[in-house]
């Protein structure tokens, strides 16, 4: 039993989700990967290094630039008699993918999985993890994404994996890339951070996010946001934490001005540990907040910042 | 242009969704039902490109119990033409979804499909990328814009670190994402008017597909829940439990 996976990366790292999603392959078996891109052999030499990864395959060229679904997805078919399971961390990009993988393997993907219960059965939340639900798959194949969140990831140095190319796929002319506007930030990743501080609708306007900033900066944080304070534009769009956002899972997850609606909650209850910052005394978010401090954020967060700062 | 837009009958966004005590599912009677929300930022995004002159029909399409007609008659009313309901018992899983889709897509040759990224019941996120796989189509996922130009469209989509811009040829399958725009509610003359628009009902077995599900669910279970914790006084008080208490920071 082989597992094959779906690489995110930047190039030149493997990114922590997929390093998770490699940690699920491994639980059912052996692991393969494919790091797609153009340009990649830094990134290809960072996954051979993942430790337990046998393979690496390796698809170097322009049609791979920009993670377009449909060139990637006819290249996982063709690699995939090889393999029992094909996997991708449920992001974005592996979100993108494996579906459209699956439908051409006429395979029920299984969603953003939670754990491995056996080769052929998986946990996944459903209902804005509400319930968790033990599948089965029938199908002879399976097609996973993994939340990363509830995997610990491989570590970054110790494997000893070989590279090899992969076959060439026939270009497509459906889609092509345009442009992409990443947000730049200094900060960890949401999904990689130890430390998460969210600002909600309280947060009043994207200037006020600037609060956050130095109590970040001490905690080594990331920034989230709730899908309100989203929508009205105080930060982009990859800000949100949440059922139909990012999936976040760290030792301590920092609510401020958030009230905590279930979607939002979807995205961070199974962080470690949980503080509250709010003036409502009444907000949902209190009940699952270890430590909740009720006031307005804009006399805790300064406050806050300058106790950090004392040490 | 016609438009085919899908729409589930879900679980109201707002509901305590519960786990039955069985463990066979959620509890699901007496529970508001209402079109999963992704869906109606579908119908919005269609109404509106018709409003443009860009699109000429708007066709929802539902697919399960025959109480799905309910979510068709809301589409109708946001300003859908006409609908679809494929009815059947057998739970549809996203696979099925697709496949019936797909044949309905072969009848009715439309030149664009917008689906909902991800339904909120089974959070699986995967029926319009499959759906553009048995069609051959291209598919622009989590989508926050659409422009028409060229015979194509160009398709803003929300991806993991920002934005990104793809532009795909038609006909092609588009999921919504939450910023693509905020749905209208429907008039009261509109509801009264969607009374009158036609429905046509089909079997799964008229379009010549399957729905058996591959998935068995075995059990659904309640998540470990949290206990709220403590209000502390200060962010004095807060900062040394974290240091010496929660020892996270
Ligand atoms: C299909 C769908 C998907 C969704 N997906 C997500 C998702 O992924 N993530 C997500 O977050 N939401 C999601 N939502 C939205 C969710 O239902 C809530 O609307 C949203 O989380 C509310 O954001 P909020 O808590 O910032 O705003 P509000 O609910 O408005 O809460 C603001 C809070 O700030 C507090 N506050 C205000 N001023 C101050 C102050 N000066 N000091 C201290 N506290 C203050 C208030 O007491 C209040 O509790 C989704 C909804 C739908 C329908
Ligand atoms: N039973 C259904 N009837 C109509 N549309 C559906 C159905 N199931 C899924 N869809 C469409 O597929 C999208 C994504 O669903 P899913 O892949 O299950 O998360 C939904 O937002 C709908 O647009």
């Amino acid at each position: 039993m082989t597992a094959l996976v779906l690489l995110d990366h930047d190039s030149a790292a493997i990114k922590q989700p997929a390093r998770s999603a490699v940690a699920a392959a491994l639980q059912l078996g052996a692991a393969d990967v494919l790091v797609a891109g153009h340009g990649v052999q830094a990134a290809a030499e960072a996954a051979a290094k993942l430790p337990g990864v046998g393979k690496v395959i390796v698809a170097d060229g322009e049609a791979y630039a920009n993670g377009l679904a449909e060139p990637l997805a006819a290249l996982l078919v063709a690699l995939a008699p090889a393999y029992t399971h094909l996997l991708a961390a449920s992001t974005a990009y592996g979100k993108n993918v494996l579906p459209r993988v699956a439908a051409l393997l006429d395979v029920q993907p299984i969603s953003d999985i939670a754990a491995v219960v056996d080769a052929n059965t998986f946990v996944r939340p459903i209902y804005a993890g509400n319930g968790l639900a033990t599948v089965q798959s029938s199908d002879e194949k399976k097609v996973i994404t993994v939340r990363a969140a509830s995997f610990d990831p491989v570590a970054e140095e110790g494997g000893s994996g070989t590279i090899e190319a992969a076959p060439a796929v026939a270009a497509q002319t459906l889609s092509r890339f345009i442009s992409s506007e990443l947000s730049r930030s200094e900060r960890p990743e949401l999904t990689a951070a130890r430390v998460v501080i969210s600002g909600g609708r309280g947060m009043q306007n994207g200037d006020n996010f600037r609060l956050l900033d130095p109590i970040a900066d001490k905690l080594g944080a990331a920034v989230g946001a709730s899908r309100a304070a989203v929508d009205a534009g105080f930060v982009p769009n990859d800000y949100q934490v949440g059922q139909t956002g990012k999936i976040v899972a760290p030792d301590l997850y920092v609510a401020v001005g958030i009230s905590g609606a279930i979607q939002h909650l979807a995205g961070m209850k199974d962080s470690k540990f949980i503080v509250a910052i709010n003036k409502d005394e009444e907000a949902p978010i209190f009940q699952v907040a270890d430590y909740g401090i009720v006031g307005d954020l804009f006399v805790v967060l300064p406050a806050l910042a300058a106790e950090l700062e004392r040490g | 242009m016609k438009i085919l837009v899908p729409v589930k009958r879900v679980v109201d966004y707002n509901v305590k969704v519960r786990v039955k005590s069985d463990g066979t599912g959620v509890e699901t009677n007496g529970v508001k039902m209402s079109m999963n929300p992704f869906d109606e930022i579908a119908v919005e995004e269609a109404v509106r490109l018709k409003e443009k002159g860009i699109a000429t029909e708007i066709v929802a399409v539902s697919l399960g119990i025959p109480a799905c007609a309910e979510t068709i008659r809301t589409a109708l009313a946001m300003g859908a033409d006409r609908g679809i309901l494929v009815e059947t018992d057998v739970e549809l899983q996203p696979l099925a979804v697709a496949k019936l889709l797909a044949a309905i897509a072969a009848k009715e040759q439309p030149g664009l499909m917008i689906l909902g990224k991800q339904a909120i019941d089974d959070d699986m996120s995967a029926t319009g990328q499959m759906l553009a796989a048995f069609l051959g189509w291209p598919q622009g996922t989590f989508a926050s814009q659409l422009t028409f130009a060229d015979g194509g469209i160009t398709v803003k989509r929300e991806v993991d670190g920002g934005m990104e811009t793809v532009a795909l040829s038609l006909p092609a399958v588009i999921t919504t994402d939450l910023r693509l725009n905020e749905p209208r509610y429907a008039s009261l003359p509109n509801i009264m008017k969607a009374r009158k628009k036609p429905i046509e009902t089909l079997k799964p077995a008229d379009l010549g597909v399957d729905p058996t599900p591959r998935l068995k669910v075995l059990k659904v279970v309640e998540p470990a829940k949290r206990k709220a914790g403590v209000k502390v006084a200060d962010v004095a008080e807060l900062v040394m439990k974290l240091r010496t208490e929660a020892k996270v920071i």
